[in-house]
């Protein structure tokens, strides 16, 4: 039984049962907004934002506010930014994202630099979940509440965004508003995942789970589904493995969503490198018999 | 039956001081088929973008069914038929959940539907002929399917006003004809139906009225009246050869569709 006591035996500390919580909880929320990340194709933007947020923490604390308005305000400035320059130049917009998030993230590292008493930059950049604040957990708790509602309540609303722009508008609804809802969540959830893996690797809880439920299925809802207990799983057993192999526990995480990944890579049953395969080899395995005829 | 589906006047629209469509005026009757013809970049798909509020025009003002376009949107006046290449055939959805998102306007805010939704994607799938497709991705589909999928959605959203841009590109021949039918019915039902295309053979089969563009409007009319070789000749800007080619196009290849 030594699965059980691998399991079990951590559970007798309470910062890890806090960290299994708090990680479970970060990786089903960023896991459900992968789905929108990765079908809008919003990755760049996704790890443009996560590390605008920076300068955004830096703020927050020098002001003594919560974390997470600091890093709303310039996650969301960020993307203002971006529209903004590509709009009034005639650079590219991979290249504005480029410019503006490393900018923002250079800001972030100047302030902390100056404020370094109060923060850990190593925390921040690589998370911390092993040795997370019960006022960060609540903060953590609070945001992942208001994603999940929102989630919840738009949910449609913003996969047919997602989908078809043009035709959400020309029924009335208002893309503007879904936009900013997306890119409001996107912010909010960069920093609670910022506690669990650190603000580097932010960007592949919102986008790896995403894309291997992406593998899996034709239905968004079960592709939800899928990312979401890909996440959980992800987040609950990287917690355990960093804890056992006394690893990174961000590294651990990200590590197991991208193995995950290339199995459904390798292993799904319709968009699978052997599913591919063997289609093509039936192909040409029909091609070869019509032309034996 | 003497409504006006869509009254467009004087508008002009331009971006970054670029002219797209300058002081078109335009008024389409309830119960009609419009076909909309010009070269690409004449100013089709920004007559589009006006008529559905996407871009704010410089001057002029522009109603469908008597409302400014965001009203007529909040009540599901208008519906769009996208060109197949604008849409992400990839995207995790069926055919049905498709059709669905035109009942969306009608539903509450969670967009969970109802008894009437469903009879209305059902029928709409009927309508179609793709009912036994109704649970398949749409990216398996055929070329000719697919626009019938969107076809479909259009139907089910109950508009009065449709927008169709480039309904019969890549589309077999079946799936034409079974479009230009339901089309035909709609504008019996007293639907106004402005539809883009460069299939300029089969607009004498179906359209009661044509619109010729090259960045303003060039001849409005009932479509024998307007649509001579001679006014075709000048929406292209004689680009498409010598006129006798274009007389050749127009009445060699009638096809009739009752």
């Amino acid at each position: 039984m030594d699965l059980i006591n691998w399991l079990v035996a951590p559970l007798q500390y309470e910062f890890m049962v806090k960290a299994i919580f708090v990680s479970a909880l970060v990786g089903m929320v960023c896991a459900a907004l992968s789905c929108y990340m990765t079908l809008k194709g919003w990755s760049l933007m996704g790890d443009a934002v996560s590390h605008a947020v920076l300068p955004g923490v830096a703020v927050a604390y020098m002001l003594n506010i919560p974390l997470a308005i600091g890093a709303f305000v310039f996650g969301v400035g960020s993307v203002i930014a971006i529209g903004f320059i590509k709009a009034q130049t005639r650079i590219k917009e991979d290249t504005v994202i480029g410019l503006v998030f490393t900018g923002f993230f250079a800001l972030g590292l100047v302030l902390i630099s100056k404020v370094r008493s109060s923060i850990d930059l190593t925390h921040i950049l690589f998370g911390n979940v092993l040795g997370i604040a019960d006022g960060d957990i609540v903060q953590t708790v609070i945001i992942s509440g208001i994603t999940l509602v929102i989630l919840a309540i738009l949910r449609k609303d913003l996969m047919l965004f997602c989908f078809d722009s043009t035709h959400a508008r020309s029924i009335g609804l208002n893309t503007t508003f879904l936009y900013y809802v997306l890119l409001s969540l996107l912010s909010l959830t960069a920093v609670a995942a910022l506690q669990t893996v650190g603000i580097i690797l932010v960007v592949a809880m919102l986008v790896t789970p995403g894309a291997t439920a992406y593998l899996l299925s034709d239905r968004f809802d079960v592709m939800m589904l899928i990312a979401m207990a890909s996440g959980i799983f992800s987040s609950v057993m990287g917690t355990y493995i960093s804890y056992h192999i006394d690893g990174s526990t961000g590294g651990c995480i990200v590590v197991l969503q991208t193995l995950l990944f290339l199995v459904a890579m390798i292993f799904a049953p319709k968009h699978g490198l052997l599913a591919k395969s063997r289609e093509d080899r039936s192909i040409t395995a029909a091609d070869g018999k019509q032309l034996e005829k | 039956m003497n409504a006006i589906g869509i009254d467009i006047e004087n508008v002009t629209v331009a971006y970054h001081g670029k002219v797209a469509l300058h002081s078109a005026s335009l008024q389409l009757q309830s119960g009609s088929i419009c076909g909309l013809v010009g070269m690409n970049g004449a100013g089709k798909s920004t007559l589009f973008k006006a008529i559905m509020g996407f871009v704010k025009p410089a001057t002029g003002r522009i109603l469908v069914n008597g409302l400014p376009i965001h009203k007529a949107q909040k009540t599901n006046i208008v519906a769009y038929v996208p060109q197949s290449e604008e849409v992400d055939w990839n995207f995790p959805v069926s055919v049905a959940d498709v059709v669905m998102m035109g009942r969306y306007g009608y539903m509450n805010i969670l967009r969970i539907p109802g008894s009437r939704d469903k009879q209305a994607v059902r029928e709409s799938l009927e309508r179609v002929q793709m009912s036994d497709l109704r649970d398949r991705q749409i990216g398996e589909l055929s070329g000719g399917q697919k626009k019938r999928t969107f076809f479909a959605r259009a139907l089910a959203q109950q508009a009065q006003v449709l927008l169709l841009d480039e309904p019969f590109a890549g589309v077999d021949v079946k799936t034409e004809k079974m479009l230009i039918d339901l089309l035909l019915q709609l504008r019996e039902r007293g639907h106004t139906i402005l539809i883009s295309t460069h299939d300029l053979a089969s607009i004498k089969t179906f359209c009661d009225r044509v619109v010729l563009i090259n960045r303003s409007i060039l001849a409005y009319g009932n479509t024998s009246d307007v649509f001579t070789p001679e006014n075709i000749a000048r929406a292209f800007d004689n680009s498409l050869g010598d006129l006798s080619s274009v007389t050749s196009q127009l009445n060699g290849k009638n096809r009739d569709i009752k």
